[in-house]
């Protein structure tokens, strides 16, 4: 087990290197920054002179090398657009999006926990069917459309929650919650919903398919067979025994989330780190782009470590393979 | 829709209210957020725009932007490379500390130094003397007769307080192991003080106590937050969690104003809107014309030109909101040819200029167009392409972010591009700008020309130009400025389109005033009890 | 299981279906209807019969298909020639004159005076391509590397899965949008608006196969652990047998289930795409870049210009994931 997670350590090492040369060889294709830094009077010779000073003229390996040395100390260098430290900019917008991004997961998990159980064990019935129509269209339509009629609807015609925003906040440390104020959690609603939606219903469809699935296994046969009650075979075993894809995507939507809220964040002002990077691609900020993508790879890497952990838990049978293979 | 009559009763509001009573909260928001509270650092239009509520310049503009007197109560041309400016005296920075000559200089070297992206704003100023503590002198290296055209957006710093925080350097992100105090801490004279600022979520200012003027606003707090989402923005106004909101898109005025409680403002704006055409090479990069460069032939020029419905495009596209220009600057904008007509709107005399010109079936041609910066942009480029293709010609459109269009089609990107629209609005509010940036040949050892992105050029009207920099005759000048107009109309150098309009919306209650410069000044704004 | 191997074999020694043999024996000549008659007998087909959900789902995909693939000649009028399209038409009302022209539009036009109805037809055809171009692309090379990671394991393994945590580092998104800002950075100017729905296609593609690797391999690894795998290893049949004939079915489920949501999501990351200002070129509208076009107008109250492609887009969605439940089910032998 030390072992493996040593080992897993070392290869997220290598792979968090790898987001970082990616990320940051990409970043020359996606504008030029000087553009966004100066206002349209300022002369060309004032643009190349910042051009010189910002290192952008320096030869690619040489950018990339002094990235990564300062990356490594937590130093991304100054925000183009903010012209304060990046991490310090990051650090200010994180707390919005984890408390968005963790307030959805519930929100999807357990809605749809729930919803995929409640449609496989009334497969026919005409609720069932009408949510799985129903959770369908919620996806069928882009995250942005769904935001905005969202906001039509509550904001603007009954006027029951804020239109934008995180509402007002509360300082613990450096970490700034809206969950401690009724404002602060009225305000997370819509976009919760808007960016839980979709993990909803992959959840849920999930859930169902493989609960249908393990429902039909002979050893739930036989449980039943045994007398067992209905409650018993299908949250004891069934739904036990649908966890393995479920974890294995559930984990994969977190990350995303924190991913997919960056149309979420957009389309409610949301004060988070995906706004915050649709900012930097805006304004072409090369330091908070680089240090978003580092730091969501962070993230995947971590998540990714934990799922894999997890299906040591939940399916002993890995612990077998794990041991034969290394 | 009410144009202007907003601020109209505003005034009249200012005078009926001499002392307000209530607490009165004012919250706004902007597409963008406000990035650096360094007068500085940047010469965008609403940086500054917000800062002039903070911050004060030598002189300030009033909302029909008439140079006003502001921290210089007077000024006079005492020698003509010479300009005195008698500075208002008793006036304190928010921090309390007194308003001198020293800071002026302090500014003027601060704004002029490496890092600051301001300091065009005092072009040929070669030194600024300090005569006595409440006299200064700008020196300059010839005569300009608009040397004061921008300086209500020159803000002045206290010296004092700069040095002591260590902000009398710029903002900038050169020198990437610092902290800019002045980043995020504004200490100006103007008539509000910034309470608490946190870049891109909310910036709170309250009115200074001690300043200089008397306050024609009765708002006690100004709450600004940026949205960026233009239906989110329309939305927290309908809702009535915002006072004001702008931009306003063009479809949303009339729900905004039908709405009860809210208004849509409107007005228009000094950003003319264009298209250019390569004319510097001798073969276009993206056409199918080859060895040749049609735009070379002023008749494809003028078929281009006279190819275009502005009115269909003002109507639909603009919806009503925009003024089509037959002129590169707006009426607004000081040398404006009241002269110049648009040619008229001609698509068979288009076609029969084209086949004149040896390209009876058209020809293709690439077309550059930002999707994000201007009122509308990408539809009007897909109208103008579809217009286009009505006399022959094949437009490929290809509409980007503005990051990535700026990086093609400006200099640093070697002027890629055929045809391209652009907009351009004078800080200046004066014809010269323009003339200098947009129209005159392209050289590198003037800056002139670094905005000629078709590379059009002409001996008559750079000398023109040339003459409207020194020549310090308003008639002269106004008549070299329309001489230099008219012969830009004559060669079809540019398609200009139209001016855009301002697009705002208010609640219902708030007074405010509207700028054709599209800055918005709290200061003439009042909220009815 | 050893008859299903034999089968394998047999079409290559097949005459193809329909090349017309005047010689060929009577019971060759039969056998196109033999098939037919196999397929209407079958399971599958069975089971389609009886579900209405999945016949509707069916009609209605179908309908999409020929509508896109017929758009030229279906369509009132040509969206994507510019040329043809009159400005003053903008904005008009479904079913209603023109005020400046006079003319009547079934379903309303849009900002450009582009007919409604018209773009709906010709931009489901690059809905439809973008959108089932890059499932299949994921789908294939997921599965594929999900499957030699999974069963595989050791170095294979470790390798595909690290390149999955690179990948997964960057949301979906975000990959296109990168993707899209190299190929826009290395093709010349000329092409890009040709080439733009295949670099999507490709972003796209890229962006989501790691969602199929990753369910791939975590049922291989179970799955391989089982006794008739095991069976299977000990009678000695090849590795990639095993992988095809009896690790791969148990997999159809959850990927299915990706796949059918997968589409539809193509084609919303698409829409989004558009929405952050990259992807099919304007003159050219998807489904998705009429949706996103139409939002700025919804309220204004024109809300015909988002709304038919809305509808079209969840019409389109719904009834290839609905298809896709039916099949998932249909497939799923323990289920029948």
């Amino acid at each position: 087990m030390a072992a493996f997670v040593i080992r897993r350590l070392i290869q997220s090492v290598l792979v968090m290197l790898v987001v970082a040369f990616v990320a940051f060889s990409l970043f020359n294709f996606v504008g030029d920054p000087i553009n966004n830094m100066v206002g349209q009077e300022t002369s060309l010779a004032e643009r190349e002179e910042m051009r010189q000073d910002l290192g952008l003229d320096d030869p690619f390996p040489v950018q990339f090398a002094r990235f990564v040395g300062n990356a490594v100390q937590f130093n991304f260098g100054l925000s183009f657009r903010r012209q304060a430290p990046v991490a310090e900019v990051i650090g200010e917008r994180l707390p919005a999006t984890l408390e968005l991004a963790a307030v959805s997961a519930v929100f999807a998990l357990v809605f749809g926990l729930a919803l995929g159980v409640y449609t496989a064990l009334r497969r026919d019935g005409w609720l069932a069917q009408a949510i799985m129509a129903g959770s369908l269209v919620g996806v069928s339509l882009p995250t942005f459309l769904i935001g905005i009629i969202l906001i039509w609807i509550f904001a603007v015609e009954l006027g029951w929650l804020p239109s934008f925003g995180r509402g007002e906040v509360v300082y613990i440390g450096w970490w700034s919650t809206g969950l401690l104020t009724v404002d602060g959690l009225k305000a997370l609603v819509l976009p919760a919903i808007t960016l839980g939606l979709f993990q909803l219903t992959l959840i849920m469809r999930l859930v169902r398919a493989e609960m249908l699935e393990v429902l039909r296994t002979d050893y739930i046969k036989f449980a039943r067979a045994r007398g067992l009650t209905n409650r018993v075979i299908n949250f004891g075993h069934a739904l036990k025994n649908t966890m393995v894809p479920v974890l294995t995507i559930t984990g994969l939507q977190l990350g995303s989330l924190i991913a997919f809220a960056i149309i979420t964040e957009t389309v409610f002002q949301w004060p988070g780190i995906g706004l915050l990077f649709i900012q930097s691609i805006q304004f072409v900020d090369i330091p908070v782009m680089s240090a978003y993508l580092v730091m969501i790879s962070l993230f995947f890497v971590v998540i990714n470590l934990v799922v894999d952990l997890l299906y040591y838990v939940v399916d002993p049978r890995l612990r077998v393979e794990r041991a034969a293979h290394g | 829709m009410r144009i202007r009559t907003a601020f109209m009763t505003g005034v009249a509001a200012a005078i009926l209210a001499v002392t307000p009573a209530s607490a009165e909260t004012f919250r706004f928001a902007f597409q963008g957020p406000l990035n650096s509270l360094d007068p500085h650092s940047l010469n965008e239009t609403f940086q500054l725009g917000f800062l002039g509520n903070i911050y004060e310049g030598l002189t300030r503009r009033g909302t029909d932007l008439a140079i006003q007197p502001s921290l210089a109560e007077s000024w006079e041309i005492v020698e003509p490379n010479r300009w005195r400016f008698h500075l208002r005296e008793g006036v304190t920075f928010h921090n309390g500390n007194p308003f001198t000559a020293d800071d002026v200089i302090f500014s003027y070297e601060r704004a002029t130094s490496e890092g600051s992206d301001v300091g065009q704003k005092m072009p040929g100023v070669v030194a600024v003397e300090r005569v006595d503590d409440y006299t200064v002198d700008f020196v300059t290296d010839g005569p300009n007769p608009i040397l004061t055209a921008e300086f209500d957006t020159w803000y002045i710093m206290d010296q004092e307080w700069a040095v002591e925080n260590g902000a009398d350097v710029v903002t900038n992100v050169a020198e990437a192991d610092r902290e800019f105090f002045a980043n995020r801490n504004a200490n100006g004279t103007n008539a509000f003080m910034i309470q608490e600022h946190q870049s891109d979520v909310r910036t709170i200012a309250v009115p200074n106590p001690d300043w200089w003027d008397e306050a024609e606003h009765n708002l006690t707090e100004v709450i600004f937050q940026p949205i960026q989402s233009d239906a989110t923005r329309v939305a927290a106004l309908l809702s009535g969690e915002m006072d004001l909101v702008y931009p306003v898109p063009l479809q949303d005025q009339q729900r905004v104003d039908e709405n009860d409680g809210t208004t849509a403002l409107t007005g228009p704006e000094l950003r003319t809107i264009f298209l250019g055409m390569d004319q510097a090479r001798d073969e276009l990069l993206y056409s199918n014309v080859e060895g040749a460069n049609p735009f070379h032939d002023r008749r494809v020029r003028l078929a281009f030109y006279q190819a275009l419905d502005v009115d269909a495009i003002q109507q639909v596209v603009m919806r009503g909101a925009s003024t089509p220009s037959a002129s590169m600057v707006a009426p607004g904008i000081n040398g404006f040819p009241t002269d110049l007509e648009r040619y008229p709107y001609d698509p068979d005399a288009a076609r029969a200029l084209l086949e004149e010109a040896g390209y009876p079936d058209g020809f293709e041609v690439q077309m550059n167009c930002p999707n994000d910066r201007y009122v509308n942009d990408e539809a009007i480029c897909q109208a103008v392409v579809g217009m286009l293709g009505r006399i022959g010609v094949t437009v490929n459109l290809l509409a980007e972010p503005r990051s990535v269009y700026f990086g093609r089609v400006l200099a640093q990107g070697g002027y890629d591009t055929s045809f391209y629209l652009l907009g351009w609005s004078p800080g200046s509010i004066d014809s010269y700008n323009p003339l200098y940036n947009l129209v005159q040949t392209r050289n590198t050892d003037t800056g002139s020309g670094t905005f000629n992105l078709g590379g059009f050029s002409d001996a008559e009207i750079d000398q023109l130009a040339n003459e409207v920099l020194v020549e310090t005759d308003p008639d002269a000048r106004g008549d070299l400025i329309n001489q230099a107009w008219q012969r830009l109309h004559d060669e079809v150098g540019y398609l200009p389109l139209h001016q855009q309009a301002l697009s705002w919306g208010v609640a219902d209650g708030v007074n405010v005033a509207q700028r054709a410069d599209n800055v918005f000044r709290w200061r003439h704004t009042t909220i009815d009890n | 299981m050893a008859d299903d191997t034999h089968l394998d074999h047999r079409p290559s020694s097949e005459p193809p279906i329909y090349a017309p043999k005047a010689s060929a024996a009577m019971i060759e000549a039969q056998e196109p209807a033999g098939r037919w008659r196999r397929a209407w007998d079958s399971d599958i087909a069975y089971s389609f019969r009886r579900s209405p959900v999945a016949v509707v789902s069916a009609v209605i995909t179908l309908i999409f298909f020929i509508g896109a693939l017929f758009a030229p000649w279906l369509a009132p009028q040509n969206p994507f020639d510019p040329a043809s399209l009159n400005l003053m038409n903008g904005f008009t009302p479904p079913m209603t004159d023109n005020a400046f022209t006079g003319e009547q539009f079934l379903l309303g036009t849009d900002n450009q005076g582009r007919d409604i109805l018209s773009t709906i037809l010709y931009g489901s055809r690059i809905s439809l391509l973008v959108g089932f171009a890059s499932v299949i692309f994921a789908l294939i090379l997921g599965t594929v590397l999900g499957l030699l990671a999974g069963y595989l394991g050791g170095w294979l393994d470790s390798v595909i899965m690290r390149i999955a945590d690179v990948q997964l580092s960057f949301p979906a998104i975000l990959i296109a949008l990168l993707i899209f800002g190299v190929a826009r950075a290395m093709l010349p100017r000329d092409m890009q608006n040709d080439v733009a729905i295949y670099v999507l296609i490709v972003a796209i593609g890229l962006s989501n196969w790691v969602q199929y690797a990753r369910t791939v391999r975590g049922t291989t690894m179970v799955e391989k652990n089982k006794e008739y795998v095991h069976a299977a290893r000990l009678i000695g049949l090849h590795p990639f047998k095993i992988m095809v004939r009896h690790v791969l079915p148990n997999v159809t489920g959850p990927v299915l289930v990706i796949a059918t949501i997968g589409l539809a999501l193509a084609i919303i990351t698409e829409a989004t795409l558009s929405f952050l200002g990259v992807g099919v070129p304007p003159t050219q509208p998807s489904l998705g870049t009429m949706i996103q076009v139409g939002q700025d107008y919804l309220f204004s109250g024109e809300w015909w210009i988002t709304f038919f492609p809305g509808l079209a887009l969840v019409l389109l969605a719904l009834s290839v994931n609905l298809l896709g439940d039916w099949l998932r089910d249909a497939l799923n032998p323990k289920l029948r």
